[in-house]
């Protein structure tokens, strides 16, 4: 199978990349640019570590077809610190123990800071609901609840919006 | 005000940034120029003689480097000196579905994938052995040569006098109880990179770099020195961020050993990383166990004796399998007061993957049974379940019949919290019908008091190097997988040596770097390692104060250090030190360097305090550099009986956890809901209390994965459900709130005073549930997990229906054996007949060899 040159925007910048038609967007993002931050779990689109934004979807990177996204905007999570600081989620799943091995973190960046860049003040239910395309195998999730009512919580008190990196 | 400046705060990990950012490295977020991508061919049998490979085909496929087979690398390992049965690849015959047979080192995945399939294997089957029962048996095909009936290790332990405890007792209560297996499945699937460099002086492959994902780097440069026969001192491993263990990194793992061996063949760097399905084949979980428990207790509910004999379905390899074994029977004590103990240990080979060490190792399964029992025992003399508990505490400080001594005990407490938390004595038995509550108590090791290598040396050592930057670095083998286990080390200097958590960087796990450390296992790390550390930072700060006090010209005992500052006590208690504006003096922090002049002269005048780093500097003038080393070993004490088999189950200090469960049953679907579970633990003190209920309610929410929905559904040698979806680990709408309680017993030998905080809680959430359930809808579930199917099959057994029919032995109220297919109703007759197509039953008369 031969190459093909395709232009992937990532986290704000374009690249000119040559891959094959079947390449899988995860594993450009992890062998191509070298942005290791999204990790592989599972295969086959059941864990969620390997989450990315695309236009502001969270979406599974381990299932998709690297070719089929030119013409989007793919976030990782390199690409959600603020202004080359901790984003306000980062800090607080730092904080409040949402993190322990740390290998589903990245996914959990993604697949939050989605839910919170399309429902600001969502309720406990829907964050629920969000977390649940992810698995995490240390923390029992419970930590990672206060550290996204907390993020919430100072979102809602600060005059301007400071969300995880989330202007855009 | 705490009498600690960083002990006790909760503070996020040090290397949270990393994970939160994505910039942390995991072994498979590495390359290196010229690196190849290994891939691993498994066997298709679960038991079979390998007859022939043919790898020329592979061999001869553009792109491919390397292949190696078992000849290529015969000697044999395994984690345990006693259960050396392991080859990197199989040599002469493969023992499971998943057995490694040959590995191909190629530029991409595709090519390695490609000339997998391009490898010949003749293989000859042979009768397989699924049902360790079965097994226990055999006669002929022996799994291996030199383990008669299939039997890796049995043990029998008789402590005080069992049958006169019986015949003292009131009540005895006798049944049998099955867990079925379970896996850690850690997120990040194991990985190993592997390059020799080339040796300048001889040309030739010299030294070998592995970065693994290892919970046991130590452990895997001894191991990796057996097989590829070259001396410890020539392998360096390095282990990066750890994508969590419990367990399952905690031995070595063939791809660790088969990415060396490929690499020295292929002369480049190989990596292998499993896919996630690899990761359930190779497997090292908790076993399928049945236990046959039997207690005796007075009419008060004070326990007069205990019988139990345990029965692990082990898999093909030893593995950690007689540490398990010694763990099941040795952990029946230290817990409650038990006069008597009769304990019949078996571990058991089977043609499957091999068990190992996970989270709560050797006690989850009979701690279900145990806890479960004494409900039953609890409801049958009319005794509340927490009164019996209480009837039975131990009286510390003590050693128990079998030879565990405890000191810091803090069940008592546990207990008391999470019943007044749960609302116990108004709630329990009165909630609306499928309504219930139930408790149970574990509690764990907080490390081993033996290593699996009968030595004297250490079990942990730390060095610490203080610099003129005023910087201080620890070097500890001890390995960060999650736990926490960096963030603890730092805590602990920090707290020692009076300096800023900010001043103390880590250097972790790099066997060229950092002293020996057994590990991360058996819960040891915070205890050993946080030992280690203390008694390090005490080493160097003695030098530290000792010029200090030769400034200040004063004696050491009257220096105080203490956030960052030195001062001469009574003098000014809190000399005003604002911090120095760097704007203003040109000057910050940690740039002492010219140093010695201007020191000196500062020296002759004498001042009452002084700066973190003016006293460092003053060190360093006059011992020539700032080194200490501190390391810890188990006491005498506490380490144990001298029976056979005694090594295992002692510790320097055991935790307890307490927990009671809210659950619902749902009578018509028979799903069990868990609404709550209140979990208490005694971690001795909480260094950084954010991390100890993280590990609390993880391996509250572990068990809880357990007890309601995890399980490794089997198929004559072949798993069923060998993926995150299909295995079925609580995803966040199915996990209830968690409500953690610390109790801090302050352990005598601790660091200050702490324990072991992240296993011990897990084996408590099974039987707690199960007694929920018990209390929602009056049945008693002798086999785990408890899934729809069981709580159905349950339920109709009370009401005296019709049993459904299914596979042998199902009855989750009274199981008699293991059944072959897991939890599911409706695969129906033997698999023998059902699957008469399958490779492992053809060309073999004897079927599945049962």
């Amino acid at each position: 199978m031969k190459k093909e040159l395709i232009e992937l925007r990532v986290n704000g910048r374009t690249h000119e990349l040559a891959v094959h038609p079947n390449s899988l967007l995860l594993d450009v993002l992890r062998g191509e640019l070298n942005l290791t931050g999204s990790k592989k779990g599972c295969d086959d689109s059941s864990c969620g570590a390997c989450t990315v934004q695309v236009d502001g979807v969270p979406m599974l990177a381990c299932t998709m077809l690297a070719a089929s996204y030119q013409n989007c905007d793919i976030t990782t999570v390199e690409g959600i610190s603020d202004g080359g600081g901790l984003g306000a989620l980062q800090k607080a799943y730092g904080d409040f123990g949402g993190s322990q091995c740390g290998y589903c973190t990245p996914g959990f960046m993604m697949t939050v800071r989605g839910l919170l860049m399309r429902s600001p003040d969502p309720s406990d239910e829907e964050i629920r609901e969000a977390l649940s395309s992810n698995l995490c195998r240390c923390t029992g999730y419970s930590q990672m609840y206060e550290a996204i009512r907390a993020v919430i919580k100072a979102e809602q008190s600060s005059p301007k919006p400071e969300l995880a990196g989330a202007r855009e | 005000m705490s009498e600690f400046s960083v002990i006790g705060k909760s503070i996020a990990m040090v290397d949270a940034a990393g994970k939160t950012t994505g910039a942390g490295k995991y072994a498979d977020d590495f390359s290196l120029p010229g690196m190849l991508i290994g891939k691993i061919l498994h066997s298709p049998y679960p038991h079979a003689v390998i007859k022939s490979i043919d790898t020329s085909r592979a061999r001869a496929l553009e792109g491919v480097a390397a292949v190696v087979t078992g000849e290529d690398a015969p000697n044999q390992y395994g984690i345990l000196p006693v259960g050396h049965d392991e080859t990197a690849l199989a040599v002469g015959k493969v023992r499971y579905v998943g057995d490694n047979v040959a590995c191909v080192a190629a530029v991409t995945e595709e090519i390695a994938n490609q000339a997998l399939e391009l490898i010949e294997v003749e293989y000859e089957p042979l009768p397989a052995y699924f049902n360790p029962e079965e097994s226990m048996k055999a006669e002929r095909d022996l799994i291996h040569e030199n383990r008669p009936n299939n039997i890796e290790k049995d043990y029998h332990h008789v402590f005080r006098d069992p049958e006169k405890g019986f015949a003292d007792a009131d009540y005895i209560a006798e049944a049998r109880y099955i867990a079925n297996e379970v896996t850690h499945a850690a997120m990040e699937p194991h990985c190993t990179l592997a390059a020799f460099e080339i040796d300048p002086h001889t040309g030739k492959q010299g030294r070998l770099t592995v970065w693994s994902s290892t919970q046991v780097p130590y452990y895997l440069q001894h191991k990796l020195s057996l097989v590829l026969e070259l001396p410890m001192s020539q392998i360096r491993v390095i282990k990066p961020l750890v994508g969590g263990g419990f367990g399952g990194k905690s031995e070595i793992i063939p791809l660790e050993i088969i990415a060396a061996v490929t690499a020295r063949a292929a002369k480049a760097p190989v990596k292998i990383t499993y896919t996630r399905e690899e990761v359930f084949w190779v497997h090292r979980g908790r076993p399928r166990t049945i236990i046959d428990l039997k207690t005796g207790v007075k009419n008060d509910g004070r326990i007069t004796s205990v019988a139990c004999k345990v029965i692990q379905d082990g898999g093909a390899y030893c593995s950690y399998g007689i540490v398990t074994i010694l763990y099941s029977g040795a952990l029946l004590g230290a817990l409650y007061d038990i006069p008597n103990i009769r304990y019949d240990g078996f571990r058991v080979l089977t043609n499957k993957p091999a068990c190992g060490a996970m989270r709560g190792h050797g006690t989850v399964n009979v701690r279900f049974a145990f806890e479960s029992q004494m409900d039953e025992i609890a409801a049958e003399i009319g005794v509340d379940s927490a009164v019996m508990r209480q009837a039975n505490l131990l009286k510390p400080p003590t050693v128990t019949v079998n030879g565990l001594r405890v000191l810091s005990y803090g069940l008592p407490e546990c207990i008391d919290q999470v019943l007044t938390r749960s609302q116990w004595s108004e709630r329990k038995g009165k909630l609306a019908r499928g309504r219930g509550l139930g408790m149970a108590c574990s509690h764990y090791v907080s490390g081993a008091a033996n290593s699996i290598i009968r030595s004297d040396m250490p079990h942990s050592t730390v060095n610490i190097k203080i610099d003129r930057d005023g910087g201080v670095v620890v070097y500890t083998g001890a390995s960060e997988i999650g736990q926490g286990s960096d963030t603890m080390t730092a805590q602990v200097v920090a707290e020692v040596l009076g300096c800023s958590l900010a001043r103390v960087k880590v250097i972790a796990a790099d066997t060229d770097l950092t002293p020996i450390d057994l590990g991360s296992y058996s819960s040891r790390v915070t205890f050993m390692a946080g030992n280690a550390a203390l008694r390090a930072a005490e080493d160097v700060k003695k030098n530290i104060v000792s010029a200090a006090a030769k400034r200040m010209n004063c004696t050491a005992e009257e220096v105080v250090v203490c956030d960052d500052r030195v001062w001469k006590r009574g003098a000014d208690s809190s000399p005003i030190m604002e911090p120095v504006s760097v704007a203003a003096s040109g000057h910050v922090d940690g740039q002492i360097l010219r140093g010695s002049v201007l020191q000196t002269r500062k020296q002759e005048v004498v001042t009452d305090h002084m700066s973190f780093e003016e006293a460092v500097v003053a060190a360093i003038d006059v011992h020539g550099g700032l080194t200490g080393t501190g390391s810890y070993a188990p006491p005498a004490e506490a380490r144990g009986g001298k029976h056979k088999g005694g090594g295992v189950g002692p510790s320097p200090a055991y935790s307890y956890s307490a927990q009671v469960a809210e659950v619902s049953v749902d009578e018509e679907t028979g799903v069990v809901t868990v609404h709550k579970i209140w979990a208490a633990h005694d971690c001795g003190r909480a260094l950084n209390p954010v991390a100890v209920e993280g590990q609390v309610i993880g391996s509250v929410w572990m068990g809880l994965g357990q007890a309601l929905q995890e399980e490794m559904v089997w198929k004559d040698g072949l798993l069923m459900n060998a993926g995150l979806l299909e295995y079925r680990s609580p995803s966040s709408v199915e996990s209830p709130e968690i409500e953690c309680i610390i109790v801090e017993s302050i352990d005598p030998e601790g660091p200050f005073g702490a324990k072991e905080a992240g296993e011990g809680s897990l084996a408590a959430t099974i039987p707690a549930i199960s007694n929920a359930i018990y209390d929602a809808v009056g049945i008693r579930l002798r086999e785990a997990p408890f899934t729809p199917e069981r709580v159905l099959a349950a339920l109709r057994a009370k009401r005296g229906a019709k049993k459904i029919e299914m596979t042998e032995g199902v009855d989750p109220t009274q199981p008699t054996s293991f059944r072959e297919h897991g939890g599911s109703l409706w695969y129906r007759g033997k698999g023998p007949d059902r699957h008469a197509n399958d490779p492992s039953r053809q060309g073999s008369a004897a079927g599945g060899g049962q």
